[in-house]
C-alpha cells in the first residue's frame, strides 16, 4: 500500500492548461532550430518520394507495358530505384539529425531540473520522496523527449501524408478516393478511443506494479525482521494479493490489446477487399487503367500507418503534456531559503539564538519556542534533551537547512538570513547522527565541504575521527563507499561524517549525536581528539551521554521545545534532577538497589 | 555457494584493471570522484545475447511445462493466421488476373465477386485467429510471469540472511522489479513480433518462389544483405545497449543519492560540485543514447534501402517479364504487396531487439538467483518442538564470514533455561555472530548449536522462530498501523495484548500521544518517528511474540537514558522466566544480566555474575565498569 501521506502532502495541483506547460519548455528546442528545420524538410520530402514510388509503378504498367514500349521500361525502373535510394537517405538524415537534437533537449532539461532541485530547501525535500522526483527526471523527461522528437514531427507528417495521398487518390479515381477518405474518419476515431482505453488500463497496471514493487521493497528491506519472526508466509500473502490483482489488470490489458492489434492488422486487408472490388469493377468498365489500380492498391497500403498511428500520436501528445505539467511544477517551486548579501570576511563564530521558535509548515504546534542561547567564539555548548525534544531541528536552524519561524539567529551579530548561503555554510559545518555517504570514493565523501583539501588535511581529519580504518579498505581512500560501494558499519559511517565536518574547518562545528554508534573505547579516543578541534572553534554538541557532554564548556537542557536550564555540567547535575535523570547519573544507584 | 551470483564478482582481485577501466570511461572532467569498486557484479558477459544459457532454458522449460497443451493450440492458431494473411495478396493476384478479364470481355463480374468473397472470408479467418493467438499467448505470458514473480519472491524470502547481506537489498529489489519488467515487456510486444516476423519471412519466401521462380530469386537476393545488416546491428546494439544501461544507472544513483542526502549536500555547499558531476554522468548517458539512436538511425534506413532496392529490381525485372508475357500483372502486384509485408516487420526488429536483450539478460540473472541454494537449509525430517524451555548450547562452534579469518575459533557455551546473559567485548569480538548463530541466521561451519538439546538444523523454521526471537538495532517498520507493526510478532493477537505489550516496555504513552494512537499509519518506514521510538515499537513486537529465547543486539542503543531505564525495568520482569542474550555497549544495560561473558577474538575471557566480575577488581569487565562510572560524573 503506498503511504497515503505521500499523495496528501503533494502540492495541490491546479488544473493548469497543460498545453501551456509544454509550450513553456519550447525554449529548450531553440538551439536546435536548424536541426528541426532540416528534420522537417527531410521528412516532408520523404513523404513525397514515398508517394511517387507507386505512381512510377502505375506509370510503368500503363505506359511501356501496355504500349509495348520495351525501351521505356528501363528508365522508369531506374527512376523507381533512384527514388527508393533517396527515400532511405532521407530517413537516414532525419534520424541522425534528430538524435542529437532531442537528446540535447532531454539532457539540458535534466541538468536544469537537477540544479533547481539541489537548491530547493529541506522543507521541500521532506515533502517529496526521491522516487517521485526520480520519475520526473527519468520517465517524464523521456516522454517529453519522445514527443518533441518523434510525436510532434509525425503529427505534422502524418496529416500531410493523409491529405496528399487522399487527394491523390481522389484525383486518380474519385469514387475510390472518396471511399478511402470516408473510411479514414471512423478509423482515426476508433483508434483514438482504443488508445484512450489503453492508456487508462496501462495506468492501472502501472499503479499496481508500483504496489507490487512497494511490497517487494518492504519485504526485502525488512527481511531480517520477517525471518526473525518466521513470518515469510505472511509476507508472501501480502505480496501475492497484489501480484494477483496486477495479473488481473494485465489480462484486461491483454484482451484490449488483442482486439486493438487485430484491428490494426486487419484494416489494410479490409481496405484491399474494398479497393479490389470497386477497382476491378472500374477497370472492367474501363473507367480505370490497370496500372492505376496497382498504384492505387500500393498507395492505399501506405495510408494504413499514418491513419492507425494518429491515435497513438495524439495520446502521446497528451502524455507529454501531463509530463510537462509535472516538470514545470518543480521549476515553479521557488526556493524559499535564499541567501542574503552580507559576507563575513573574518568570522569569529559568535553564535546567538534570540527568541527562536520553529514550527513545521503543516504542524499545529511549535517544535521550538523562545530559545535564547549564546555561544561565545571558541566556546562549546552541549544540548541535552529527551528523544523528540527538538535538538536536531535546533542544529538544523544554524546552517539554515530550516528557517526559524520566530526570533532570529545571529553569527557575529549578523542575522544568518542576511548572510550569503555559501558564506554561512562555510562558517557552519555539521556532522549528522544519521550520516549520509554517497557512492563516491571515500576521499570525495570526506572533502564534501573542502573540495581542494590537501592529503595532510584529510589525514588529520581522519585522525581526529579515529577513522583510519579507511586505509584498510581495498583501495584505501579511493575505495567507493556508500550505497553502491563498500558497506560500512554504523560506527564507521559516523566517524567518516565526523571527519568530513572536521575537515571543513568551520568556525562553528555542530555535532548532532555523532558518536552514538561508537563503542566506548573508540568514543573515548574520538573525544580526546575532538577536544583540540573544539578548542579552536565554536561548538554545539548534541549529547545523550555524560562523556560527550564533558566536551562542552556549558550545557543547555532542552525540554518541551525550549531551554529550561543552562549552566555547567556539574551545576546542572547538582541542581536539576531532570538533567541528572536524562544523563543516567541515577542509573547506577538504580541498578544497585535492585541488584 | 553461489556459483551464479559470484561469477564476474572479482572483488579485490581486479584492482588494477578495474581502476583503469572506470577512470577511462567515466567523466573525464571529474576524474576519480567515484572511486574504485568491484564493478558490474551483475553484468552478463557480452556473449550472452538471444542465446540463453542452460539454466535459463531450464527455468523457461519449467515455467512453460504446465502450458504445453495451450502452446500446441497456439501453434495451430498461428499457422492458420499466417496462412490466411499470406493468402490475401495471392487472392488479389487471382482477382486481377482472373476476375477482371471476364468483365472486360463482358462476361459479368461473377468470378471477381466470388474471389472478393473468398478474400472477405480469409480476412475474417485472419481476424479471428489473430485475436485468438493474442489472447492465448497473452494469457500464457501473464501466467508465466505471475508464477515467476511468486517463485522469485518466495525464493528470496527463503534465502539466508548471509545471502542478503552479500547480495544487498538494492539488487534483490531490482531483480524482482526491473528484471521482471524487462521480461514482461518482451511478453507484451516482443514475442508476438518475433513469431510473426519469422513466419512471414519463411512464408513469403516460399510463396514468392512458387509464384514465379525467377522473380522470387531476385527478391531473395536481398536475404544475405538483410542477414548481414541484422547481425551487425545485433552485435553493435548489444554493446551500446549495455553502455546505455550503465550510464543511466549512474544518473539514477547520483540523482537519488543527492536527493536523499540533500541535507548534507546543502550543509556542505556541495551543489556546484554535484551539478558538475551530474552534468558529466548525464552527458555520458546522452552520448550512450546518441550512439544507440544513431545505430537505429543506420539500421532502419538500411532495411528500408534494401527493401526499396529489392522492390525496384522486382519491378524492373518483373516489368520485362510481364512485357514478355512470362508473368501476369496480377503476379507483379502480388509480389509488390508481399515484399511490403515482408519488409515492414523488419523495421520493427530494431525495436524488439533491445527488448529481447534485456529480457534474456533478466532471465539469465533470475535463473541464477533461483538456482542459488539457501545456505541455511530446512531439515528433511524436522524434530518437533512445540514447547521450548530455552536451554541454549554452543558446542565447539567454528565460524568465519571470510575463509581463513575465523570469528569464532571453537566456542563452547552453555546457557541454562531462564538465564540472562550479557555479551561484552570490542567490535569484532564475535558478539553479534553468536546472536546470529543462535537465531540461525547463519549455520556454524563446524560444531553444533542446540536449543533444548536439539540441533537447530533439525528444527522446523516455524518452531525455531516461535521460540527464538532477535531484536537488533535495525528496527524495521512496515507500512500499516503501529498496532499492526507490534502484532507482527504474534499474528492474531488482540488489541488488549498489543497494548499490554507496548505498555509493559514503556512505549504506551508515546504511542497514545500519536495523532491516531495505535492506529496511526506508519508512513515511509516511520520517518516521522524518532530512532528511539522506532526501537520501542520493535521491542514491543518482540515482547508480544513471547519467545523462550530473546536476543537483544544493541536493541536499546537509540533510546535516551530515561526510556532505556524504563525498558530495563520492564526487562527485569520480562526476562524473569526467559533465556536472554543481551549485547550492549552501555554497561547500564548489562547490569541486569545474571551472567556476563567478556569476549575477545571469539573466545570467552571472563565469565561470571556482574558483581563477581567487578569485585575481582582487575579484569576486563572491572576496567570497563570503572571507566563507565567515571564517565557519569
Amino acid at each position: 500500500m503506498p503511504p497515503s501521506s505521500v499523495t496528501r502532502s503533494r502540492p495541490v495541483q491546479q488544473k493548469r492548461r497543460s498545453v501551456t506547460s509544454l509550450w513553456r519548455l519550447r525554449g529548450y528546442l531553440r538551439p536546435y532550430t536548424g536541426s528541426l528545420v532540416l528534420m522537417t524538410a527531410a521528412a516532408t520530402t520523404g513523404v513525397f518520394v514515398s508517394i511517387s514510388i507507386p505512381l512510377v509503378t502505375g506509370a510503368l504498367i500503363d505506359g511501356p507495358i501496355s504500349d509495348g514500349d520495351r525501351g521505356g521500361i528501363l528508365p522508369l525502373g531506374l527512376l523507381a530505384l533512384a527514388l527508393g535510394i533517396v527515400e532511405a537517405a532521407l530517413i537516414l538524415i532525419r534520424r541522425w539529425v534528430q538524435a542529437a537534437a532531442v537528446l540535447g533537449v532531454e539532457t539540458a532539461l535534466r541538468n536544469d531540473l537537477y540544479a533547481h532541485l539541489d537548491r530547493l530547501p529541506m522543507a521541500f525535500h521532506s515533502r517529496w520522496q526521491s522516487g517521485q522526483l526520480l520519475s520526473r527526471v527519468t520517465g517524464d523527461l523521456s516522454t517529453i523527449r519522445r514527443f518533441s522528437g518523434f510525436g510532434m514531427l509525425f503529427l505534422v507528417i502524418n496529416i500531410l501524408q493523409l491529405t496528399v495521398v487522399t487527394s491523390l487518390l481522389l484525383h486518380l479515381y474519385w469514387p475510390l478516393g472518396l471511399v478511402v477518405a470516408v473510411a479514414a474518419v471512423p478509423i482515426v476515431y476508433l483508434s483514438m478511443s482504443f488508445e484512450n482505453r489503453y492508456v487508462a488500463v496501462s495506468r492501472r497496471v502501472q499503479d499496481q506494479q508500483g504496489d507490487v514493487a512497494t511490497q517487494i521493497e518492504e519485504s526485502t528491506l525488512g527481511i531480517r525482521v520477517i525471518k526473525s519472526f518466521g513470518r515469510s508466509e505472511h509476507a508472501f500473502e501480502a505480496f501475492d494479493t497484489r501480484a494477483t490483482r496486477l495479473y488481473d489488470s494485465q489480462l484486461a490489458k491483454v484482451r484490449l490489446q488483442a482486439r486493438f492489434f487485430t484491428f490494426l492488422e486487419v484494416l489494410p486487408n479490409l481496405a484491399l477487399v474494398v479497393v479490389l472490388l470497386l477497382g476491378a469493377i472500374a477497370v472492367g468498365r474501363s473507367g480505370l487503367s490497370l496500372g492505376t489500380l496497382v498504384a492505387f492498391i500500393t498507395l492505399m497500403l501506405q495510408l494504413v500507418w499514418p491513419v492507425a498511428s494518429l491515435g497513438y500520436i495524439l495520446s502521446m501528445a497528451q502524455e507529454a503534456m501531463t509530463a510537462a505539467d509535472r516538470v514545470v511544477e518543480i521549476f515553479d517551486t521557488e526556493p524559499d531559503i535564499v541567501g542574503g548579501t552580507t559576507q563575513l570576511s573574518e568570522p569569529r563564530g559568535h553564535l546567538r539564538f534570540e527568541g527562536v521558535g520553529f514550527r513545521f509548515p503543516d504542524a499545529e504546534t511549535d517544535v521550538l519556542h523562545d530559545v535564547d542561547l549564546e555561544v561565545l567564539p571558541g566556546e562549546t555548548l552541549a544540548v541535552v534533551g529527551a528523544t523528540g525534544s527538538g535538538k536536531t531541528v535546533l542544529t538544523g536552524l544554524v546552517p539554515r537547512l530550516y528557517d526559524v519561524t520566530a526570533g532570529r539567529i545571529t553569527i557575529d551579530g549578523v542575522d544568518v538570513r542576511d548572510l550569503t548561503l555559501p558564506c554561512l555554510r562555510q562558517v557552519v559545518a555539521t556532522a549528522f547522527e544519521e550520516p549520509t555517504l554517497f557512492s563516491m570514493s571515500a576521499r570525495e565523501n570526506l572533502t564534501l565541504g573542502l573540495p581542494d583539501a590537501s592529503d595532510e588535511e584529510v589525514r588529520a581529519a581522519l585522525e581526529v575521527a579515529q577513522a583510519s580504518f579507511v586505509d584498510d579498505l581495498p583501495w584505501g581512500l579511493h575505495t567507493r563507499i556508500g550505497e553502491q560501494g563498500m558497506a560500512l558499519s554504523g560506527g564507521q559511517r559516523q566517524r567518516l561524517a565526523l571527519a568530513r565536518a572536521v575537515l571543513a574547518k568551520p568556525r562553528i562545528l555542530v555535532l548532532d549525536d555523532t558518536l552514538s554508534a561508537l563503542d566506548v573505547h573508540t568514543e573515548a579516543l574520538v573525544e580526546q581528539a575532538l577536544r583540540n578541534v573544539l578548542a579552536r572553534a565554536t561548538g554545539i554538541v548534541v549529547a545523550h551521554r555524560a562523556s560527550t557532554v564533558l566536551l562542552a564548556d556549558k550545557v543547555a537542557l532542552l525540554q518541551d521545545g525550549t531551554v529550561t536550564a543552562a549552566g555547567t555540567h556539574s551545576q546542572l547535575l547538582a541542581t536539576v534532577p531532570a538533567y541528572a535523570d536524562l544523563l543516567g547519573a541515577m542509573a547506577e544507584t538504580d541498578a544497585e538497589v535492585s541488584a | 555457494m553461489s556459483a551464479s551470483t559470484t561469477t564476474g564478482t572479482t572483488t579485490g582481485t581486479s584492482t588494477g584493471t578495474s581502476t583503469g577501466a572506470s577512470n577511462g570511461t567515466s567523466a573525464s572532467s571529474t576524474p576519480d570522484w567515484r572511486g574504485v569498486s568491484a564493478e558490474n557484479q551483475d553484468e552478463i558477459p557480452d556473449s550472452v545475447g538471444i542465446v540463453l544459457r542452460d539454466r535459463s532454458r531450464r527455468l523457461l522449460r519449467s515455467l512453460l511445462r504446465p502450458h504445453r497443451r495451450t502452446l500446441a493450440l497456439v501453434l495451430a492458431v498461428v499457422l492458420v493466421e499466417n496462412s490466411a494473411r499470406l493468402a490475401i495478396p495471392f487472392l488479389v493476384k487471382e482477382g486481377i488476373d482472373k476476375g477482371i478479364p471476364p468483365m472486360q470481355t463482358g462476361q459479368g463480374s461473377g468470378t471477381l465477386v466470388a474471389i472478393v468473397a473468398v478474400v472477405g472470408v480469409v480476412v475474417a479467418i485472419q481476424a479471428v485467429s489473430r485475436i485468438a493467438f493474442l489472447l492465448l499467448t497473452g494469457k500464457i505470458g501473464q501466467q508465466v510471469l505471475l508464477e515467476l514473480r511468486r517463485r522469485v519472491f518466495r525464493h528470496f524470502q527463503r534465502l539466508s540472511t548471509a545471502f542478503h547481506d552479500r547480495y544487498t537489498s538494492g539488487r534483490v529489489i531490482s531483480r524482482s522489479t526491473s528484471d521482471m519488467d524487462a521480461i514482461e515487456e518482451m511478453l507484451d510486444t516482443g514475442f508476438d513480433g518475433l513469431v510473426t516476423a519469422a513466419l512471414t519471412m519463411v512464408g513469403t519466401a516460399v510463396l514468392l518462389l512458387v509464384l514465379d521462380l525467377r522473380l522470387g530469386l531476385i527478391a531473395l537476393l536481398s536475404f544475405p544483405f538483410l542477414i548481414w545488416l541484422t547481425r551487425w546491428f545485433s552485435r553493435e546494439s548489444a554493446k551500446t545497449y549495455r553502455r546505455t544501461r550503465e550510464t543511466v544507472a549512474a544518473v539514477i544513483v547520483h540523482f537519488v543519492e543527492s536527493m536523499t542526502g540533500i541535507r548534507a549536500v546543502q550543509a556542505f555547499r556541495r551543489q556546484g560540485r554535484n551539478e558538475e558531476i551530474f552534468e558529466a554522468v548525464n552527458d555520458d548517458y546522452r552520448l550512450a543514447n546518441e550512439r544507440a539512436f544513431r545505430l537505429v538511425g543506420l539500421f532502419m534506413p538500411g532495411i528500408k534501402l534494401i527493401g526499396n532496392i529489392t522492390v525496384a529490381l522486382v519491378l524492373l525485372y518483373g516489368a520485362f517479364r510481364v512485357f514478355d508475357g512470362a508473368v501476369t500483372i496480377g503476379v507483379l502486384t502480388a509480389f509488390l504487396i508481399y515484399l511490403r509485408q515482408f519488409f515492414e516487420p523488419m523495421q520493427d526488429i530494431s525495436q524488439f531487439y533491445n527488448t529481447f536483450q534485456s529480457a534474456s539478460a533478466a532471465l539469465e540473472k533470475l535463473s541464477g538467483v533461483l538456482e542459488e541454494r539457501p545456505d541455511v537449509s530446512a531439515p528433511e525430517q524436522p524434530h518437533p518442538l512445540p514447547v521450548a524451555h530455552g536451554e541454549v548450547q554452543l558446542e565447539h562452534v567454528h565460524f568465519s564470514y571470510v575463509k581463513d579469518r575465523p570469528v569464532l575459533p571453537g566456542l563452547d557455551l552453555s546457557i541454562p533455561a531462564g538465564q540472562t546473559v550479557a555479551l561484552v567485548g570490542t567490535t569484532g569480538a564475535g558478539k553479534t555472530t553468536i546472536a546470529k548463530l543462535v537465531s540461525r541466521f547463519y549455520d556454524s561451519d563446524q560444531g553444533v548449536v542446540r536449543l533444548d538439546g536439539i540441533d537447530l538444523r533439525d528444527l522446523d523454521d516455524t518452531d525455531l522462530r516461535r521460540h527464538v526471537v532477535m531484536v537488533t538495532q535495525e528496527n524495521f517498520l512496515f507500512a500499516g498501523s503501529v498496532a499492526d507493526n507490534i502484532r507482527f510478532g504474534r499474528p492474531g493477537a488482540s488489541d488488549e495484548l498489543v497494548r499490554g505489550a507496548a505498555e509493559a516496555i514503556g512505549a504506551g504513552s508515546f504511542i497514545e500521544a500519536l495523532p491516531d494512537g495505535y492506529d496511526t499509519q506508519i508512513a515511509s518506514r516511520g520517518a516521522r518517528l524518532s530512532a528511539g521510538q522506532r526501537q520501542l515499537i520493535a521491542f514491543a513486537r518482540a515482547f508480544l511474540a513471547d519467545p523462550a529465547v530473546l536476543i537483544l543486539d544493541e536493541a536499546t542503543s537509540s533510546l535516551d537514558v530515561p526510556s532505556e531505564r524504563l525498558v530495563q525495568r520492564a526487562l527485569r520482569t520480562i526476562l524473569h522466566e526467559r533465556t536472554a542474550i543481551i549485547i550492549a555497549h552501555r554497561l547500564s544495560t548489562v547490569a541486569i544480566a545474571d551472567r556476563v561473558l567478556v569476549l575477545e577474538h571469539g573466545q570467552i575471557i571472563e565469565d561470571g555474575t556482574p558483581a563477581d566480575l567487578i569485585d575481582a577488581g582487575s579484569g576486563r569487565y572491572a576496567d570497563l565498569h570503572e571507566a563507565w562510572l567515571a564517565s557519569l560524573v
